[in-house]
């Protein structure tokens, strides 16, 4: 199943000056472990989603509080600079809605 | 004992307070508001520039709300960051139109404290020669004496002490310069009730951005926590919002990397290992929170500085021929900029094409930048050391796309359309060029700069009586 369609929250935003965070939350505590399990998101897994070295995922956690798996990704430059796309970080989460995750 | 905190917006000012859960939350009868009034999401204009990020007549409405509602209960306001950059000249804008309102509706006296936070970029290089360091957060660089000199303006980040020790002087009303979202909220609860570190800046961290604590998805609405010695419960005043669980625990790793530390000058909150508890369909409580303090200040410092004048225009392109050789065209552009003004790079001039349809909105991070629609739009941005200058070499950026010549295409009148034929001046470039934190050579030095880092006026309002 696709991550956008078993995800109930796929989301990207500013986590300070030089970093942008993406959070995906799942409504149901199975749905995350599931997700988790399956290994399908995984620093090196975004990284490669992203085109990026993996050295610029900073951070990957899975958040059990919040059946969230959350992971952040270094600017080449600070929000905000000449050249640098989307001052909020917002918007950058779409490339996440594909991910397969495999049927339980 | 515990405390009913007030949260009426994430960011004072920003858009308008919603009146109507506003309202709700005074009827409740809170010990305090608290509000933060800026942000580092804003980019490095307003503080580089030390400017205000919204219109004064929101953040005027907005103060005029809180200050007359917490007068009125007889409790305290604290007003975090004041005007979006917590500079001396937002401490000292949000002192004059609170003095404005007390004027305009005859207010009682009361005491206002600023508590400035605005540190000079020389009294940083000073600091350096003193063996102090800026260490660089998350992957920077430590500060050297030439990232200070590209500073502008910086702001040090307080935490909770310098705003406690106003109110237990005697403060009505507490307008920061740049502090930590937390602690402002966390000041009160520990001065009013006697309340732990721990849960005070919990309740602050699950506060600060008001309702984005609850769903659905609502801004500008007002939340209350009530914090006792244990833990936080968090109740939406808007009757269609809920604080649950999930709410709660998704805002509580919101806009951050790390969903378990909190970070502030004297220490950290440890969010490990934190509950979330619903107690009935509307409220959540929220406990585990551990505070652990360290032996050592360690304060934030960011700051911003002008890197040049910008300029921008808008193209666009339609022709499938043209589009499959995009790179071609922007390379003759660039190509024709080098053949002018020389090689690009940050002391001469720098060029960005943002082409929508590509890879516009995700710039590196886009997976797929290929056009495979019908047509982009490019923004064309320069910048250069003289707003004359941005303006010529985007001038020429654009204009080439224009006369861009690719072989074979069979539109000989033009390669791009114009949005407009004119060149848009916009406002200069500003990098953050701190986002640090600053660790002196000894211990023994951290009580003395810490406090000339948060300095304390005590001004008395609402002495005049109106005529």
């Amino acid at each position: 199943m696709r991550l956008v369609d078993l995800a109930k929250t796929i989301r990207s935003k500013n986590a300070g000056v030089d970093h942008i965070t993406f959070d995906v939350i799942f409504r149901e505590a199975a749905d995350y472990r599931r997700t988790v399990d399956a290994g399908v998101l995984s620093r090196d897994s975004v990284a490669s989603l992203y085109g990026i070295d993996p050295d610029r995922v900073v951070s990957f956690v899975a958040f059990d509080p919040a059946n969230a798996i959350k992971f952040t990704v270094r600017r080449r430059n600070p929000a905000g600079s000449a050249g640098e796309p989307d001052p909020f970080g917002s918007q950058c989460y779409a490339p996440l809605f594909d991910v397969e995750v495999p049927e339980a | 004992m515990p405390i009913t905190l007030m949260s009426p917006t994430g960011h004072l000012g920003f858009t308008p307070i919603e009146r109507g859960s506003f309202e709700a939350g005074l009827a409740a009868r809170p010990d305090a508001i608290v509000a933060d009034s800026g942000s580092a999401d804003i980019g490095p204009y307003p503080l580089g520039a030390d400017v205000g990020h919204s219109p004064e007549e929101w953040q005027r409405h907005d103060l005029e709300l809180c200050l007359l509602g917490a007068r009125d209960l007889g409790v305290p306001l604290v007003i975090g960051s004041a005007s979006d950059t917590g500079t001396d000249r937002g401490v000292d804008t949000f002192v004059r139109i609170m003095r404005e309102i007390a004027r305009e509706h005859g207010l009682a006296p009361f005491t206002i404290a600023a508590v400035r936070s605005e540190i000079a970029p020389q009294t940083l290089i000073d600091h350096l020669g003193a063996g102090a360091t800026l260490l660089g957060l998350n992957g920077r660089a430590d500060a050297d004496v030439d990232v200070l000199t590209a500073t502008d303006h910086a702001v040090a980040v307080m935490g909770v002490d310098p705003i406690r020790a106003a109110l237990e002087a005697g403060a009505d009303v507490v307008v920061c310069g740049r502090s930590s979202d937390s602690a402002i909220f966390a000041a009160v609860a520990e001065h009013l009730g006697g309340l732990p570190r721990s849960t005070s800046l919990l309740a602050g961290k699950l506060l600060e951005c008001a309702s984005f604590c609850a769903e659905p998805f609502m801004g500008k609405e007002t939340v209350l926590g009530e914090v006792d010695e244990d833990g936080v419960t968090l109740t939406p005043m808007q009757p269609q919002q809920r604080c649950t669980p999930a709410s709660v625990s998704g805002h509580a790793m919101y806009e951050r990397i790390d969903p378990y530390s909190e970070h502030v000058p004297d220490g950290t909150l440890d969010m490990t290992n934190l509950r979330f508890e619903a107690l009935d369909d509307r409220r959540t409580r929220v406990s585990g929170a551990v505070w652990r303090p360290s032996d050592r200040y360690r304060v934030k410092i960011e700051g911003a500085g002008q890197t040049g004048q910008r300029a921008i225009a808008i193209m666009g392109i339609r022709d499938p021929y043209t589009l499959e050789r995009i790179d071609d065209v922007l390379q003759w552009s660039r190509d024709k900029l080098v053949e002018r003004f020389g090689a690009p790079g940050d002391a001469a001039y720098r060029v960005h094409f943002h082409v929508y349809g590509r890879n516009g909105v995700l710039g590196d991070l886009e997976p797929h930048p290929v056009v495979d629609g019908h047509e982009v739009g490019i923004v064309v941005e320069t910048v250069a050391d003289t707003p004359a200058r941005a303006h010529e070499i985007c001038t020429l950026a654009s204009r080439n796309l224009f006369y861009a010549r690719l072989p074979d295409v069979k539109g000989t009148a033009g390669g791009a359309s114009f949005f407009s034929d004119e060149v848009l001046d916009a406002r200069p470039d500003y990098r953050w060029t701190l986002n640090h934190v600053l660790a002196l050579a000894d211990v023994d030095q951290d009580a003395r700069v810490h406090e000339e880092l948060f300095r304390t006026e005590m001004i008395a309002v609402g002495m005049e009586v109106p005529a």
